[in-house]
């Protein structure tokens, strides 16, 4: 089945000559503004990043960064108005999705690119069963027939580690548990095999205990299908268990991007510093946690020169003027700061 | 749920002799008497009064008096109007009338307002949307009346289009025009409901989730997001069909339907108390069953609701 599936989406359309990078999903210089009635609000200001078979990307940042504003543009679900696209690209097998008909979009979400919701609750249709809203996926994507859909669905609930599968197909998302909810929604975002999936803080609703056994869940299912994860989220300990690379964002930009051990190791931003160094440490206890001074700032005003400078404990005048690039500092690691190198190379 | 739909059943019986006492009590207490005008330019002969006063226990106290009326409605028999006519007779040719009509009318409202709310309320602040905004405000300010004669003028005697009466065979082709005079202030109602409830769930996560799942438009509005709009919309049009059929009276009139708003106004214009208790009773089953069929329908619509 998945050859097939393989074999129908490899093919890239013969608009897809962007550039042979040969990448999977990549987002370039995207930018996104919300129109609001107060004004403008500058949400996405330039975001690069992508995601190869097989790997994960994390996405790292508070809320208001802009990760799922470009997690929603990639999909298609953004609310217009009052957010609109201004610039940039989002290519999928190097065709660019921004400028693809509705249609052709349409034919990506669910098969090429996936998502799952923080709040499985909500994010379920409450007056469908489960089973059904996983079946739909078969049978108006697939054009399958009743009960061969339910049979698929019902194995669906089985990869996703759903105790009675068969029994809990009726059920409706109200009649599961947190967890359970938040397999279902796996369980149907996998249902067409997709290549990519967004995880937006698919953990951030869930117990402790919980959260440890849906991640070890997708990072499972991650493998085994050797899809591209995006895992969108703001709490560093779920993103170094499965990572491969990070990307850390501010201020709709992205300020920090480095593989997982190298960032934790020698981060190359102060505000990937002031994050890693906001973590509770056990050998600290008893002191007062350590915090990144001040507010995100306000996206329809924000501060010339480096978005982050107010708050930055290095800031030097050069970073009220001028706004830092997102440059190499190594292999496969780049930072948007005027003092990346010193950082990197402090001991 | 059996034993959900038991208590709701159970509970109807004392709502409905509440509100029959009610309506009786009100009726019959209603200064004047009864016998006047019924014999001609006479006064009726003193037999004859002696006689209908027996026949319907009117020397009795109100409480004995709807006691007997409602043992023998319990055996279907509604009474007879002071001329012997059965009213259970009037009923049965009056009523089928009428429900035709409010059934007519609740259809235009569903399909109708129902369509509207829709269209409007996924693009909102569009022509459409003020379009119908403003006409529907135009629809709840005028009064039946006015919107009957002038369609009827218009449509019926200018136009030319329809006849401007319905004949005695109550075709449902003759019906569309005092069908939409009928519901026209609920198709605003409609409407505007469905709109304010198709915009809300519009941004619900659940639609959000349908169309990242890859569903055709159609469907996610048609399945996802309709079925979860539909609760506030089968509320009004579920309560509405019994009051379409007791406010079809000046529609009736209009258009010479012979229904119950007819049978009715006759009946208090003559004084058959009797006729009017019973037309009422007949209603106020209708606005019950249908609390108790919108009732279960939420459960068909919104699993969340449990009978327990």
């Amino acid at each position: 089945m998945s050859d097939i599936l393989v074999s129908e989406q490899s093919a890239p359309g013969p608009g897809g000559s962007g550039r042979p990078s040969g990448r999977l999903l990549e987002v370039d210089d995207l930018r996104v503004e919300f129109r609001t009635r107060d004004g403008v609000a500058k949400v996405i200001n330039g975001v690069t990043y992508h995601v190869d078979a097989g790997e994960t990307l994390a996405v790292l940042g508070e809320s208001g960064s802009g990760k799922s504003v470009t997690a929603q543009t990639i999909m298609g679900i953004l609310d217009t108005p009052p957010g609109f696209v201004t610039g940039g690209q989002v290519r999928f097998h190097g065709k660019d999705m921004l400028r693809m008909s509705d249609e052709e979009r349409r034919r990506i979400r669910g098969e090429g690119i996936a998502m799952i919701f923080q709040d499985a609750l909500s994010a379920l249709n409450p007056v469908f069963t489960v089973g059904f809203q996983i079946a739909e996926q078969f049978r108006v994507r697939r054009g399958m027939g009743r009960a061969e859909a339910k049979k698929r669905a019902i194995d669906m609930l089985d990869q996703v580690k759903i105790p009675n599968a068969k029994g809990r197909f009726n059920n409706y998302p109200h009649q599961f548990s947190g967890g359970m909810r938040q397999r279902a929604m796996i369980a149907m975002s996998l249902a067409l095999d997709p290549e990519v999936l967004i995880a937006d803080e698919p953990t951030t609703a869930l117990d402790v205990t919980v959260q440890a056994q849906i991640m070890d869940l997708l990072a499972e299912l991650q493998r085994e299908r050797q899809m591209g994860m995006i895992l969108i989220t703001h709490d560093l300990g779920v993103v170094a268990d499965v990572a491969d690379r990070i990307a850390v964002m501010y201020a709709g930009r992205i300020v920090e991007e480095a593989d997982v051990y190298e960032l934790y190791a020698k981060p190359a931003h102060p505000y990937t510093l002031g994050l890693i160094d906001s973590i509770p440490r056990l050998d600290e206890k008893g002191q007062q946690l350590r915090t990144i001074k001040g507010l995100p700032p306000n996206l329809m005003n924000i501060p010339p020169g480096c978005p982050f400078n107010p708050r930055c404990p290095m800031a030097q005048p050069v970073c009220r003027e001028k706004v830092p690039p997102l440059l190499q500092v190594g292999p496969a690691r780049a930072s948007a700061c005027h003092f990346a190198e010193e950082l990197v190379n402090r001991v | 749920m059996g034993r959900y739909l038991l208590r709701r059943l159970l509970q109807l019986v004392p709502v409905f002799i509440g509100t029959t006492f009610l309506i009786y009590w009100l009726v019959w207490a209603v200064p004047g008497d009864p016998f006047a005008g019924k014999c001609g330019e006479r006064r009726c002969p003193d037999q004859y009064i002696a006689f209908m006063t027996e026949k319907y226990h009117l020397d009795q106290n109100v409480f004995v008096q709807y006691g007997n009326y409602m043992k023998n409605l319990l055996q279907g028999d509604f009474g007879q109007t002071f001329s012997q006519r059965d009213i259970g007779d009037i009923i049965a040719t009056a009523y089928p009338n009428t429900l035709k009509l409010a059934l007519v009318a609740l259809a235009i409202e569903a399909v109708i307002g129902l369509g509207a709310g829709v269209l409007t309320g996924l693009r909102r602040n569009g022509f459409l949307d003020n379009l119908v905004l403003v006409s529907t405000l135009f629809l709840i300010a005028l009064p039946v009346f006015v919107v009957g004669f002038v369609l009827q003028w218009l449509l019926g005697v200018q136009w030319g289009l329809v006849k401007p009466t319905v004949s005695s065979e109550m075709r449902w082709s003759e019906l569309i025009v005092p069908g939409f005079v009928l519901g026209s202030a609920s198709v605003a109602y409609i409407a505007r409901v469905a709109r304010t409830s198709i915009a809300e769930n519009r941004r619900a996560d659940y639609v959000r989730t349908a169309i990242a799942k890859g569903l055709p438009m159609r469907r996610v509005v048609g399945v996802h997001l309709l079925r979860n709009s539909l609760i506030p919309v089968v509320t009004l049009l579920g309560t509405d069909l019994g009051a379409l059929m007791g406010g079809a009276i000046v529609t009736e009139g209009i258009f010479g339907i012979n229904g119950i708003g007819r049978a009715v106004y006759r009946a208090i214009v003559t004084k058959e108390s009797a006729t009017v208790v019973g037309i009422v009773v007949v209603l106020v089953l209708v606005y019950l069953v249908m609390n108790l069929l919108v009732d279960l329908l939420y459960a068909a619509l919104d699993p969340r609701i449990r009978y327990e």
